[in-house]
């Protein structure tokens, strides 16, 4: 005879296998969209790129093997050269200010006395919304090559003669990481300052009562503690700028000139202007291959320092 | 407890580098909006002469004429507008149930699944680029919007936020009670998940939408016709039209720069919020 008890828990056996197999088939049911999608969306082309990257196409007649040839050809190509080093440069002109500033500007944010904080905020954010499309048209006629040019205006006041920008070694890559400066800063000024409220304030507190100066404050409590913000925004930044595309595009008029070409730009002309789809596919590989190299490094530094933390704990 | 100001500088000297900075700061981020309208509202002999004219003129009506002349600007601006809401309504709806699964159900392989998406997050999109458009072009969908709204829907960093969301936000006992009552698992995700989360939603919502709004490699790629444009794409042909009207050109980006203000003024909080708590989490 079975007891009461152990009807139950037979049902409640037979109930909770059901309810596994429901979750299993739901789950599965549930994640699938996204894994159909990146299927033929994500993984596919990303291998496909892998191996076209090996042949000789056009994207209409035939492909032909290639073998290592297409990533002979790009590096030997000055000009590929030249957009790696005009995308690093342009990156470390657009970012290591803007990430300063921000800081300088998110500690003022942060100060206990500031009034109007809300409109100062909003003003130094405003920037980020507008679309790096806008931005580049609209610097691309700031950094105006004639002596209109608002630039080039405010400099005719010092007497110095009208740059032209696109043709200008430094001037294009100023104007191109002016355009990067001016739409990120507030935005990673945001990330500082919410890192900064994220301090709590007993600490100032404490430091303040054994005497510690602003100075020290500042570089015993406030930059340790936001080393993760810091990290987050050099690592965005960094995969940002390895993919500056919109702003030279715009700020060239189609015309890729070599003084600011970049990466993406290469690979964008290499591709969708000259149909090289096979050396195009080499860039990418490239590209990925230095985006890689930057998360690797980030991701061993960000979890050193989460060691770091756990050993002090 | 009282607060303690703390960082307070107690002399004037502190307090007046402080307001210089920020509104020097405040100055050089809203001056270019300034002067875009100036540009905007001027015919071009005034743009081209030197020193540039700081003040607005008479054109406004003129220079925004010329642009409809040149590009179909409320065409492209509809454009973005579905293109940037099928993809947020589709995302979201698409981002929670996944998040849904990998916090609340229990199925094989599970975490295994959560990190291979988690993983996907790091490939650069340039990297897949061309056969991603040789794909869009077999499917016959160059220059139609499918060909960004499809492909859009894929969301690593949606998953991955709202999978953190929902873990905190709905109790496991609710869901097991809605099962016991006889709910079926897609109405728990529908009537117990969804309300819990709509903050989550805001939050990616925005994320989703400006990123999509002014995405322009993409759309420059496969949208070729003219009536396929998005607003930035349009943008673009618009600056590289051969007479350099620049009272015209920026005519165009003023119009198109000036809904995304009003949206930002108007949800300011929410919208500096959630892109930051995007970007702290992830």
């Amino acid at each position: 005879m079975v007891s009461k008890s152990e009807k139950y828990t037979e049902k409640k056996a037979r109930r909770s296998l059901s309810e596994e197999k429901r979750h299993s088939i739901a789950g599965y049911l549930f994640v699938s969209p996204f894994f159909i999608l990146f299927a033929i969306f994500g993984l596919f082309p990303m291998l496909f790129s892998f191996y076209l990257a090996f042949f000789k196409w056009n994207g209409l007649g035939e492909m032909t093997y290639n073998g290592i040839n297409n990533f002979t050809i790009i590096f030997n190509d000055p000009i590929f050269w030249k957009s790696i080093y005009n995308t690093v440069i342009i990156g470390l002109l657009g970012t290591v200010p803007q990430l300063i500033v921000a800081f300088l500007l998110a500690y003022a944010l942060n100060s206990q006395v500031l009034r109007f904080k809300n409109t100062f905020r909003v003003a130094i954010f405003m920037p980020y919304v507008t679309s790096i499309v806008a931005v580049a048209i609209l610097f691309s006629i700031i950094f105006n090559n004639q002596s209109f040019g608002l630039v080039n205006s405010f400099l005719g006041i010092f007497g110095v003669e009208p740059i032209v920008f696109t043709q200008s070694e430094w001037g294009a890559k100023i104007a191109i990481a002016a355009m990067i400066f001016w739409r990120w800063v507030g935005y990673n000024t945001i990330i500082y300052l919410a890192g900064m409220q994220s301090i709590s304030n007993d600490l100032y507190e404490a430091a303040k009562i054994d005497g510690a100066t602003l100075t020290q404050q500042l570089r015993y409590i406030t930059l340790p503690m936001l080393k993760p913000f810091v990290l987050f925004t050099v690592f965005m930044g960094t995969i940002g700028s390895l993919q500056i595309f919109t702003e030279p595009l715009i700020f060239f008029g189609g015309n890729l000139r070599e003084e600011g070409i970049t990466v993406v730009a290469y690979l964008y002309r290499d591709a969708f202007e000259n149909n090289f789809f096979g050396t195009a596919s080499a860039v990418a590989i490239v590209l990925f291959a230095i985006i890689m190299v930057f998360s690797v490094i980030n991701l061993l530094v960000t979890n050193r320092l989460g060691r770091g933390k756990a050993r002090k704990a | 407890m009282k607060q303690v100001a703390i960082n307070q500088p107690k002399k004037q000297p502190g307090r007046f580098i402080l307001y210089g900075l920020l509104i020097f700061a405040g100055l050089v981020s809203l001056f270019p909006f300034y002067w875009m309208f100036v540009m905007a509202t001027q015919p071009n002999h005034v743009i081209n002469q030197t020193p540039p004219a700081l003040l607005p003129g008479a054109e406004l009506v003129t220079n925004f004429t010329n642009v409809l002349g040149t590009i179909d600007f409320f065409g492209a601006m509809m454009n973005s507008l579905i293109v940037s809401v099928a993809v947020t309504a589709g995302s979201l709806f698409l981002c929670s149930l996944a998040g849904f699964a990998f916090a609340k159900l229990k199925f094989k392989g599970r975490d295994v699944l959560f990190v291979l998406i988690l993983i996907t997050m790091m490939i650069p999109p340039q990297l897949g680029l061309i056969p991603t458009y040789y794909i869009i072009s077999q499917l016959g969908w160059l220059s139609d919007l499918k060909a960004i709204i499809v492909p859009g829907l894929i969301n690593a960093f949606g998953i991955f936020w709202m999978r953190q969301y929902i873990k905190e936000a709905v109790p496991d006992e609710l869901i097991e009670a809605a099962r016991i009552d006889g709910c079926s698992i897609f109405r728990v995700y529908w009537n117990i998940v969804t309300p819990a989360i709509l903050p989550a939603f805001a939050t990616l919502g925005i994320i989703v939408f400006m990123n999509v709004w002014n995405d322009f490699l993409w759309p420059l790629v496969v949208l070729q016709d003219q009536s396929s444009h998005t607003l930035q794409v349009a943008l673009r042909a618009l600056s590289d039209s051969y007479n350099r009207d620049y009272g015209m050109i920026l005519s165009g980006t003023f119009w198109a720069t000036v809904p995304l203000i009003i949206v930002f003024l108007l949800f300011n909080k929410a919208f500096i919020s959630s892109l930051t708590q995007g970007a702290v989490k992830s």
